[in-house]
């Protein structure tokens, strides 16, 4: 008997050990980044523009840039995401052709790694489309469209952050009650009236947090604008689609890896990873929030 | 008018969801496009014979990160490039080769120690990931108080928010001089730092299916094994944790496909070097790396650069078939287990 409970405290002491070290692993990390970026956390770093090679002054450059290109991807993605999301909730049968073959793409966007986004921003937007267009608007043998910039890296993100809306916006769809749909039905309206005025509505908060979601995702991401337009350094900030743009965790990657003296701008390295951080988190928890309080509205 | 007031709302139905079908497919047609365009750049390889390797003795020699070759690999290469003179055009077996040296002048595509990376690289991540995640997500289901639930819950949040980069980061500044001084290695970056970081990025991914999982397994078969007179321990390991293998495997495929396409953390975290080793404390260059680093330098059209999405055309298939796999799992064997079939 004492053995059989030796055994059982062994299981949960060791299935317990493991649960604390993810635990540990958040606390030490986040610690680890407050700690190190915080003191040069200041108002000059927030809104100054790097100076002296990138050893010195601020990051404004890349927080409107990362501002830029969730806004254009935002724009492009969400209402794709949640039109999609409709279908495949009020429009699609589940057995039909049409709807398994957008399901399985959906499922397979979700799984496709960044860097392959980033090649077929590459080869499709850019050599592609860019060239194309190019070709036909301009025609005077110079790169317009056809290089990296900011248009096509938001449009790479957008398609890399597409399951992400349509997960989120579906779940929300789904919790909008039947008899509600019915009621607008009994009352003669059409299907199209009824998702305008009552599903629709109805499922902003799951619109809101799918888009919340997608931002979050999308300000975090780096490999897909590795080579689809983001800047290691720009002295002016992007005035059209077709500049290229400075970006958080492109500028943290840089910094840490590629500035000549990495030691010497540790600083401004941990001070960038606190702002990508703060910024994601901020996203991450209101959308946790909004989810929390569309969770109420099924029970009540 | 009435009739007419009809037909003009019958038009507008009719449009509304023309239009929403259509939209929809817009995410199958980019899949569609993805595997074109994608592939598209890797022709050239298979199609137009490369111009014949000329022969250079020994000139530039690319290495990576602060590696120098040993005699032994300097001889080896040696043998190499005397066969590569017959070599004419034979850029599918120079994708087989054992050396990745894009931008000598004598280019190499050997791909194996890119290969060779990814695995060690994905092998070190879950043997991390796995079992931390998996007995992490038993103890929540079986014996975790409230209290700490309601810890471990938002911790896993706040892994799986953490951006790619992030955690690169800290590989780089923090976890790799850590472990060189637990470890005494010889170099700062290895596979090994690379492996443990990428398993911060794995762990929520594995943890979140896992526990899926399990908490879908009927209450009946955990209340009878109870009701039994096992212990809550015994039932866990001998009840819930058998019948959530599928999930579980499922999760753990996932979690490959997670590490095996991840780019940043290992960017950052594994020194970059192609190196051909069995040795875990070396540095290495992974895949998606390899297309990270050098995408943006190389010029387009050219070989490297096809080689590049070459590369990328592997990654892409293997997530996919991983990711196809694990679904089938998901779906079709956790149903089958439950109603008995």
């Amino acid at each position: 008997m004492t053995k059989k409970k030796l055994l059982g405290g062994l299981v949960v002491g060791t299935t317990g050990f493991f649960a604390f070290i993810i635990i540990a692993t958040v606390v030490i990390v986040m610690t680890n980044i407050v700690a190190g970026g915080w003191s040069s956390l200041t108002k000059d770093f927030l809104l100054g523009s790097p100076e002296e090679g990138m050893t010195k002054g601020g990051i404004f450059p890349a927080i409107v840039g990362t501002f830029l290109l969730v806004l254009i991807m935002s724009i492009a993605g969400v209402p794709i995401g949640t039109i999609t999301a409709i279908y495949l909730s009020e429009y699609a049968s589940q057995k039909s052709i049409l709807a398994r073959m957008i399901r399985f793409a959906v499922n397979t966007l979700a799984g496709v790694p960044a860097i392959v986004f980033g090649l077929f921003g590459l080869g499709f937007f850019i050599q592609f489309v860019g060239t194309s267009v190019d070709g036909v608007l301009y025609n005077d043998g110079e790169l317009h469209w056809g290089q990296p910039n900011i248009l096509w890296a938001s449009l790479t993100m957008a398609l890399l952050t597409l399951p992400v809306v349509i997960v989120s916006v579906e779940e929300a769809i789904k919790t909008v009650p039947r008899e509600l749909r019915e009621a607008s039905l009994a009352l003669g309206a059409t299907k199209w009236q009824t998702i305008r005025k009552v599903v629709i509505p109805n499922s902003i908060t799951g619109i809101l947090t799918g888009a919340i979601l997608a931002v979050s995702r999308g300000a975090g991401e780096v490999a897909p604008i590795l080579f689809t337009g983001a800047a290691y350094f720009l002295p002016h900030l992007p005035t059209g689609l077709s500049d290229q743009f400075m970006e958080l965790g492109y500028h943290i990657y840089i910094m840490a890896t590629q500035s000549p003296d990495v030691e010497a701008t540790r600083g401004i390295q941990y001070a960038t990873t606190l702002v990508l951080l703060i910024l994601t988190f901020t996203l991450n928890f209101s959308a946790i929030f909004l989810r929390y309080k569309l969770r109420k509205r099924i029970i009540t | 008018m009435n009739t007419m007031m009809k037909k003009r709302f019958r038009l507008s139905e009719f449009l509304a969801e023309k239009l929403i079908t259509a939209t929809a497919f817009i995410s199958f047609a980019f899949i569609v496009l993805i595997f074109i365009f994608v592939f598209r750049e890797t022709l050239p390889i298979f199609s137009v014979p490369e111009a014949a390797i000329t022969q250079e003795e020994l000139g530039e020699q690319e290495t990576y990160g602060d590696i120098t070759l040993t005699d032994a690999e300097k001889a080896s290469e040696k043998n190499e490039k005397s066969k590569a003179v017959n070599d004419e055009g034979a850029s599918i077996k120079n994708l087989a080769g054992e050396r990745w040296q894009p931008v000598s002048s004598k280019p190499k595509y050997g791909l194996s120690p890119l290969i060779i990376g990814s695995l060690k690289i994905s092998l070190i991540a879950i043997l991390f990931a796995g079992p931390i995640a998996i007995f992490a997500a038993l103890f929540t289901a079986a014996f975790a108080p409230k209290w700490a639930k309601e810890i471990l819950k938002p911790a896993i949040e706040i892994l799986a928010g953490f951006p790619s980069v992030v955690i690169g980061f800290f590989a780089l500044v923090v976890l790799a001089t850590v472990v060189q001084d637990l470890l005494g290695l010889e170099y700062r970056l290895n596979a090994f730092v690379g492996g443990l970081a990428l398993s911060l990025a794995v762990i929520p991914i594995i943890y979140t299916i896992s526990e899926d999982a399990i908490s879908a397994i009927p209450k009946s078969l955990t209340e009878a094994s109870l009701a039994l007179g096992a212990t809550k321990w015994q039932t866990a390991l001998k009840v819930i944790l058998p019948a959530a293998t599928p999930g579980i495997f499922a999760a753990i495929l996932l979690g490959v496909g997670r590490a095996f396409g991840e780019t940043m953390i290992v960017l950052m975290a594994t020194g970059n070097a192609a190196l051909l080793s069995a040795n875990l404390f070396e540095p290495v260059r992974t895949m998606s790396a390899t297309i990270g680093a050098e995408m943006a330098e190389v010029v387009f059209g050219e070989t490297h650069y096809n080689v590049l999405f070459f590369i990328g055309s592997i990654l892409f298939l293997f997530t996919f078939t991983l990711n196809a796999i694990a679904e089938i799992f998901v779906r079709q064997r956790l149903m089958k287990k439950f109603r008995g079939d």
